[in-house]
């Protein structure tokens, strides 16, 4: 559900609003894949938007070329409310998280929290109330001395959100983040991100595989297909419910999860028939 | 959630007592085999009857080094001074060469070729060109442990520098991080481990070559090392020299090794898988 002050404005105010414009961006690596082929795609401020799709589809890749991480073959990226530095980016607006935490490691949590602040060379003093606040935001005001190689799996993923909260950016991007975690703490990241995106105000692309994880989080789904990536469908997901333990079992969620489960199918038939 | 009448569940019995056992034992053992060897050694020179001029005893050996003690002394500091300042400029030299040959594609494949000839090209071939070459022995003696100490250095710097996280190096750019904060922040960091290989092997080759080049140099004179000692020990049938001074040889190996795996240690023990204690 977008929030309400979004949900408010007129079409013409809200495309005034629009973060990031994809302009029928293709991709072709130079292996010859083409990864991305003409998807246009416009994201809203304070949206949480899921790139839903199978393997190969060129999600990743788009979410890697929202980022500036790569040129794109044709087509263009437009940040209509942004002021643009000299690499064609919104800089200090946009925040990565990978599918690995990608922490280093020998420092320790709270230095690595303190990187992005460390290279706009904002000292550790300066920044510690800031570090210490995302921290805690994430739950590890406690492990701020620990090493990576202390942590469970999920603490390192919630060290790595951490450090993208703490430019406090306007657009959060996050590539399969929760993958490789078990379905419990998957869960409770998925809250968690859930619980920030709705404190932050944040705009949140978030790369999924997962049906049930892109219907559980998102307020509008892009379903992707393969060969070449592009967008099959767009489906908004809104809820009058709040999206907790209960709408898991909610019969909300299981319809959401059909409509998309569908769409994705239909991706992939539609794929396989190309 | 668990009663809180539960008892927790006993400590393990006194781990810092194991620790201490355990490393009592890595201690003693070693020494314990040394001191094996030495009895055997010892026992086969006094039942076999073989000359001391062949083969001196321990206790001869042990008489040498105290008494020669005099003239082995200063070369063991020249050949300490050559292998430590080679190491030093090979530690420089390697580091920023690393640097500049990953700097881009075209430079590596310039450069890459010259310092593997350097390498390959035996030291003791190329030592009487560096002897006619350098403004003295001395100086040709850094210049071929240099050689030799430089090139492990350089091939796990560049290999370091090349296995940065392709996410972080990422990571940086999306931060609009500088090349030299890429660098600084990233890139020599995560080399460390790489480094720590490059010197521990360096490290050992440096002090190899300082007696190799010695060797082929002959040098001779107050300002000669160890090397020339052993010549001079071996040509003046003086057996027990020569076993001592290949003993201050080998003690000066054990020292730069014991001093570079230290120096590693303390840069990995914190966060380096290789430097990492399991309990599993």
């Amino acid at each position: 559900m977008l929030p309400a002050e979004a949900q408010a404005l007129s079409p013409k105010e809200t495309r005034k609003r629009s973060l990031v414009v994809m302009q029928s961006v293709s991709k072709v690596f130079s292996s010859g894949t083409v990864a991305l082929s003409n998807m246009s795609l416009t994201v809203e401020s304070g949206e949480f938007i899921s790139l839903l799709g199978p393997s190969g589809c060129g999600k990743s890749t788009a979410l890697r070329i929202i980022a500036g991480l790569g040129d794109v073959t044709s087509g263009a990226i437009d940040w209509p409310s942004s002021r643009i530095n000299s690499r064609g980016l919104p800089e200090g607006d946009i925040s990565f998280v990978f599918q690995e935490p990608t922490l280093m490691p020998w420092k320790n949590v709270f230095d690595n929290v303190h990187l992005p602040l460390r290279l706009r060379h904002i000292s550790k003093a300066a920044a510690h109330n800031q570090i210490m606040e995302v921290l805690s935001t994430v739950g590890l005001q406690d492990f701020a001395k620990a090493y990576p190689r202390e942590l469970s799996g999920g603490m390192k993923m919630r060290v790595s959100i951490a450090r993208a909260l703490v430019t406090k950016p306007k657009l959060l991007l996050m590539d399969e983040p929760f993958a490789a975690l078990d379905e419990i703490t998957r869960q409770r990241l998925n809250d968690d991100v859930l619980r920030l995106w709705k404190t932050t105000g944040i705009t949140v692309i978030f790369v999924t595989h997962s049906v049930f994880e892109s219907a559980y989080l998102s307020n509008r789904i892009v379903v992707m297909k393969a060969r070449p990536g592009r967008v099959h469908a767009d489906l908004p997901l809104t809820t009058s419910l709040e999206r907790d333990a209960h709408y898991r079992t909610s019969e909300e969620y299981r319809k959401a999860c059909e409509t998309v489960s569908h769409s994705l199918i239909g991706a992939i038939n539609s794929a396989e028939d190309h | 959630m668990s009663d809180e009448t539960d008892t927790p569940p006993p400590l393990p019995q006194s781990a810092a007592s194991a620790r201490r056992h355990d490393l009592a034992l890595r201690i003693a053992v070693p020494f314990l085999v040394i001191a094996l060897l030495i009895l055997i050694w010892s026992a086969y020179v006094k039942l076999s009857g073989v000359p001391p001029y062949i083969l001196p005893g321990p206790v001869a050996v042990a008489n040498a080094f105290v008494t020669d003690w005099g003239t082995l002394a200063p070369a063991l500091w020249v050949t300490t001074k050559i292998t430590f300042m080679s190491l030093m400029l090979a530690l420089v030299g390697g580091v920023g060469f690393a640097i500049f040959l990953v700097q881009s594609r075209w430079i590596e494949l310039a450069f890459y070729p010259l310092a593997v000839i350097l390498q390959v090209t035996p030291i003791v071939a190329i030592s009487p060109l560096i002897l006619i070459y350098a403004p003295s022995t001395q100086v040709a003696l850094l210049i071929c442990a240099f050689l030799v100490a430089f090139f492990p250095i350089l091939s796990n710097m560049v290999q370091g520098l090349k296995s940065v996280d392709h996410n972080l190096i990422n990571l940086f750019e999306l931060y609009g991080a500088s090349r030299w904060q890429t660098l600084l922040f990233l890139k020599l960091p995560a080399a460390q481990p790489y480094f720590m290989t490059g010197l521990r092997i360096g490290g050992g080759l440096a002090l190899i070559a300082a007696v190799v080049a010695e060797f082929a140099a002959g040098s001779a004179g107050a300002g000669s090392g160890l090397a020339f000692r052993l010549l001079e020990a071996q040509y003046r049938l003086n057996i027990p020299r020569l076993f001592a001074a290949l003993l201050m040889l080998s003690l000066l190996g054990v020292a730069i090794f014991a001093v570079t795996s230290f120096i590693s240690w303390l840069s990995l023990h914190r966060w380096h898988e290789s430097s990492l204690k399991r309990e599993n």
